[in-house]
């Protein structure tokens, strides 16, 4: 039985696949106490994964900020606001 | 001395004025739209479609909320109405071999471990200070583009609009274990697209 869990936290150590898996869920959601434990096990012997979280996070931050920057609008097409003004005025004029 | 009163431009701004729409909310709504599912054409097709579908309900604009808002909230819808026919296109086997395919180029597939060209190195970005940096969200664009339309959508929704888990499973047919295995892929992929392009 003891050998089991030791097995067990070994493979919970070496497993990054699972460890990024569990930042990702920490990180929008929910994971359970023992998910929780089994990443700090990991995260305390694992610098890479470490590094991952925080890039992880900045990566968030950084999509939010790209799309939602004013400087980062985009210009329509001229010719195509006046065909669409157009069509939303004869709209209008029907009514 | 005529002062103008900001609290009347509120107001103001409540009003609803089909006039002046493209002129004032093209250029937004067509960004929203293209970072969200870029594809430019596309993005330019719901603008108009938008419009014209506030026309319709004009008289259900209630002043709540600005014009600008209530514009972008049927955008909004239109833009999950794409994000749903693209991913109902796909079938369960396509999802299901994109994510293997992933998975396999970044860890061992014995022990999970990283695979050494995508094992994270530290890029200097692992501070905000980073989200001051223009050439890094340029890569970063650039590396979202390149995501599966799928997993772009389930991004976007989760991460820029901050919808419910929940919610983004049901308006995308996919099960919540899928929405976490492309909530980690797509991480995955991101960060090591970033780190090949910014080095």
């Amino acid at each position: 039985m003891k050998e089991l869990t030791e097995t067990e936290i070994k493979k919970i150590a070496y497993n990054c696949r699972k460890a990024t898996y569990l930042i990702e869920k920490q990180q929008i959601g929910k994971i359970t106490l023992r998910e929780k434990l089994e990443l700090k096990i990991h995260l305390t012997g694992c610098a890479i994964c470490v590094t991952f979280m925080r890039q992880s996070a900045v990566i968030n931050q950084m999509a939010r900020k790209l799309v939602n920057a004013d400087s980062n609008t985009l210009k329509l097409d001229e010719k195509f606001k006046e065909r669409m003004q157009k069509r939303i005025n004869s709209r209008l004029n029907k009514n | 001395m005529l002062q103008k009163d900001p609290e009347f431009d509120t107001i103001d701004k409540n009003a609803i004025d089909p006039h002046s729409w493209v002129n004032k909310y093209a250029d937004y709504l067509f960004s929203y739209a293209v970072f969200r599912i870029n594809d430019q054409e596309q993005a330019q097709d719901l603008v108009q479609e938008t419009f014209l579908a506030a026309l319709e309900r004009q008289e259900k604009f209630e002043g709540r909320s600005s014009e600008k808002t209530w514009l972008t909230a049927i955008l909004k819808n239109k833009i999950v109405d794409v994000y749903r026919s693209r991913s109902s296109g796909l079938s369960k086997e396509i999802i299901q071999a994109d994510i293997e395919r992933s998975d396999e180029d970044f860890f061992d597939q014995n022990d999970g471990h990283w695979n050494d060209q995508h094992r994270p190195a530290k890029l200097g970005i692992e501070t905000s200070d980073a989200l001051e940096n223009k050439e890094f969200e340029r890569i970063l664009k650039a590396c979202m583009d390149k995501l599966p339309a799928l997993w772009l959508s389930v991004f976007s929704m989760k991460h820029i609009d901050e919808e419910t888990t929940e919610l983004i499973c049901s308006e995308l047919k996919i099960s919540s274990s899928n929405f976490w295995v492309i909530i980690h892929r797509a991480k995955v992929n991101l960060r090591s697209c970033l780190q090949k392009n910014w080095i």
